[in-house]
């Protein structure tokens, strides 16, 4: 139970900057998902928050407490592993006893957090077991189960369901949530995988090449990405990109994204595009926001037709691919409206739902 | 019809029995796997087995080139009681032997291990140059080294009197051991997940008690194999004894029975069988205890 606070964090391992520079608050008992592409520095991130990492440059409160120069041991925090790192010669009890033990908590205290954290994480008949006897799921489970008793100030989980299968995920996922909204504390999460950070934290960030992109809600992440990278990022399938030019038509701005193809940009929108004006922007929209033809909700919504290329049914919609302009892309829509492979389909954009990128800073403006 | 009825209640034996019999394909295959042995275990054991037979066999029975060679008439103990009462096979050989072999496993492996440890896991510059040069010091011939180890020894003589004792064996045999310990026991704590030790550091250990606790546990296995080696090594060093030791009470067994039991060009064969048959007995029984352990995997369950 503490905040955390990174302060201009640098970490260099000989040549390779790891992490450059990032600033992050985490409040009390906060849910933070830490996501990004794979080397983006988020372990490292992790690692020094636990203190099993040295910072090269910046700082690190724990609580108040500046902790830079605090051994891991000290710090009261419990990290479960991606390769879960179980005691492989000490029973699931020994193994989540063990803490407690090494902070000389009273035996019968030790036993009743023990059981209880068994309970939570439906594992009380395996107590006796060596991890060896164990499938991937439970392993999981104990490697939580070991961080639960200690009752630490900060939780880190660094991606500790990729070793799962994908039903097992889900399912682990929920539990996770379960389990944070029952044992309050704070809890930083790494994950590479978007849906995983989305459905769990109250807040995001997204870090890619060891600087952070982009800190929100899921909602903002997912509805008002500030960069290139975070719309692409955020949201499956992601979002469509085309380069375009911003054209200026008698009412006002338009996307061209060839010369017989523009659709008018929103009204509500212009005077924060008109800066761009006549510029080669790149055209962002999500799938969901490209359906089949329907009745506009608003003056916003644009007609096209366009020849499908590939279906993907998905069971709830089904993924369209066709061309807009020279680029493919995907739309979302309802499997009973789609038309066969080679034939004309009727779209719908959501126009209100775009998103406009610089593509000299990649900065959604 | 009946036998029909039978074989869907399966109440006798015989029938399910033949239900469940091995295919002669499966047969086949482990006849060869233990048809494959018999080469290896010709040239293992058949020594042994001649030194058993030789042993318990009379002197007139073995100087008496009728009889075979590999079969014994009788069991006689007579080469056995002369180790008792001709030499100092039990009371001093045996004896002085079991410590310096103890003595120096117990040191080597202890400095083995903590030098593997701090070679396998902390990142000091030159780390990798000081593993390769353990395994050179490994690699330089015994025969070579014993010479400036005598100088040493006879340095350490003038001040405290080690000649002629156990103790320049002790001190001499680690100088083998010591490497060869830390180069075996290097590999093994590489193959132990370091996060598991990050864990027990973020459990509230030290270093130390991250070692202690988990690490060690861990690496049992490892260990016992550097105990094993090092053990038989030092109970079968042979050059070092030979130039370290005169006194016929301060020998060690390779070195009592090579130089007391063959005078000259007289070998007191059956003695000499005797004393190799007893000289194997306690690394056999170490080998016999720690065997279990040596092969159970220990690190299995720790990740994924
Ligand atoms: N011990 C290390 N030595 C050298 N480079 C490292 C080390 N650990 C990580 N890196 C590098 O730092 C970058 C970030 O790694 P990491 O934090 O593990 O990424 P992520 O967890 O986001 O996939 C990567 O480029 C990686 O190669
Ligand atoms: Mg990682």
């Amino acid at each position: 139970m503490a905040s955390i606070k990174l302060t201009n964090l640098w970490k260099h391992y000989g040549d390779v900057q790891a992490v450059r520079g990032i600033n992050l608050d985490i409040g009390h008992n906060e849910f933070v998902a830490l996501v990004g592409p794979s080397g983006c520095g988020k372990t490292t991130t992790l690692r020094m928050i636990a203190g099993l990492e040295d910072i090269t440059g910046g700082e690190i409160e724990i609580g108040e407490n500046v902790v830079n120069e605090v051994p891991p041991k000290d710090r009261d925090i419990a990290m479960v592993f991606q390769n879960y790192a179980l005691y492989p010669h000490m029973s699931v009890y020994q193994n989540m006893s063990f803490g407690l033990k090494i902070r000389k908590t009273p035996k019968e205290e030790i036993d009743k957090r023990v059981q209880m954290a068994a309970e939570i994480l439906n594992i009380s008949e395996l107590l006796e077991r060596r991890p060896a006897q164990l499938s991937g799921g439970q392993r999981q489970r104990v490697a939580m189960g070991r961080a639960i008793v200690r009752d630490p100030v900060v939780f880190l989980f660094d991606e500790p369901l990729s070793n799962l299968d994908a039903k097992l995920r889900v399912q682990m996922r929920t539990e996770i949530k379960k389990i944070h909204q029952r044992v309050q504390t704070t809890v930083v999460y790494v994950t590479h995988d978007q849906v995983e950070a989305m459905t769990l934290a109250d807040r995001i960030v997204v870090m890619n090449e060891g600087v952070i992109e982009q800190v929100g809600t899921p909602n903002e992440m997912y509805s008002s990405p500030k960069t290139h990278f975070v719309a692409s990022f955020i949201g499956s399938p992601s979002m469509n990109f085309m380069n375009c030019q911003l054209a200026k038509t008698a009412g006002g701005l338009a996307v061209r994204l060839s010369d017989d193809l523009s659709l008018p940009v929103p009204e509500d929108r212009t005077a924060r595009y008109a800066p761009y004006a006549d510029k080669e922007m790149t055209f962002g929209i999500r799938p969901e926001h490209v359906t089949e033809k329907r009745p506009h909700a608003n003056g916003a919504q644009q007609d096209i037709d366009a020849n499908v290329n590939v279906l993907e049914p998905m069971g709830v919609d089904t993924m369209v691919f066709f061309n807009l302009g020279p680029t493919e892309i995907c739309a979302r829509a309802e499997p009973t409206s789609v038309s066969e492979v080679g034939e004309t389909m009727g779209f719908t954009v959501s126009m209100d739902k775009m998103h406009l990128i610089d593509p000299s800073t990649g900065a959604v403006v | 019809m009946s036998s029909n009825e039978m074989t869907g209640m399966t109440t006798s034996s015989g029938e399910a029995l033949q239900e469940n019999r091995v295919p002669i394909w499966r047969l086949r295959k482990a006849a060869a796997n233990y048809i494959a042995l018999i080469p290896y275990l010709a040239f293992a054991l058949f020594p042994f087995y001649i030194i058993a037979i030789t042993s318990i066999k009379s002197k007139q029975e073995i100087n008496n080139l009728g009889e075979s060679p590999f079969w014994a008439s009788g069991i006689a103990v007579e080469n056995y009681t002369f180790l008792y009462t001709n030499t100092s096979f039990f009371e001093h050989w045996m004896v002085n032997t079991l410590i310096v072999t103890t003595v120096s496993t117990i040191i080597s492996v202890t400095v083995g291990i903590l030098a593997a440890y701090a070679l396998a896991r902390l990142k000091f510059r030159g780390v990798e140059m000081f593993g390769v040069a353990v395994f050179i010091t490994y690699l330089v011939p015994q025969t070579l080294l014993f010479l400036p180890l005598v100088d040493v020894i006879n340095l350490i003589d003038d001040f405290i009197p080690i000649r002629d004792t156990y103790w320049s064996l002790i001190l001499t045999y680690p100088t083998f051991l010591i490497p060869f310990v830390t180069w075996l026991l290097m590999g093994y704590f590489r193959t132990i997940p370091v996060e598991v030790e990050e864990c027990a550091y973020l459990d509230g250990c030290s270093r130390l008690g991250a070692l202690f606790k988990v690490v060690l546990p861990m690496a049992i296995p490892g260990i016992i194999c550097a105990i094993l080696f090092s053990y038989t090594l030092s109970w079968n060093e042979f050059l070092y004894s030979l130039v370290f030791i005169q006194d016929e009470y301060a020998k060690t067994l390779s070195v009592g029975v090579f130089t007391e039991l063959i005078r000259g060009d007289i070998y007191f064969w059956g003695s000499l069988m005797a004393a190799c048959l007893l000289g194997t007995l306690p690394i056999v029984i170490l080998y016999g205890f720690l065997m279990d352990y040596y092969t159970s995997g220990l690190t299995q369950g720790a990740i994924k």
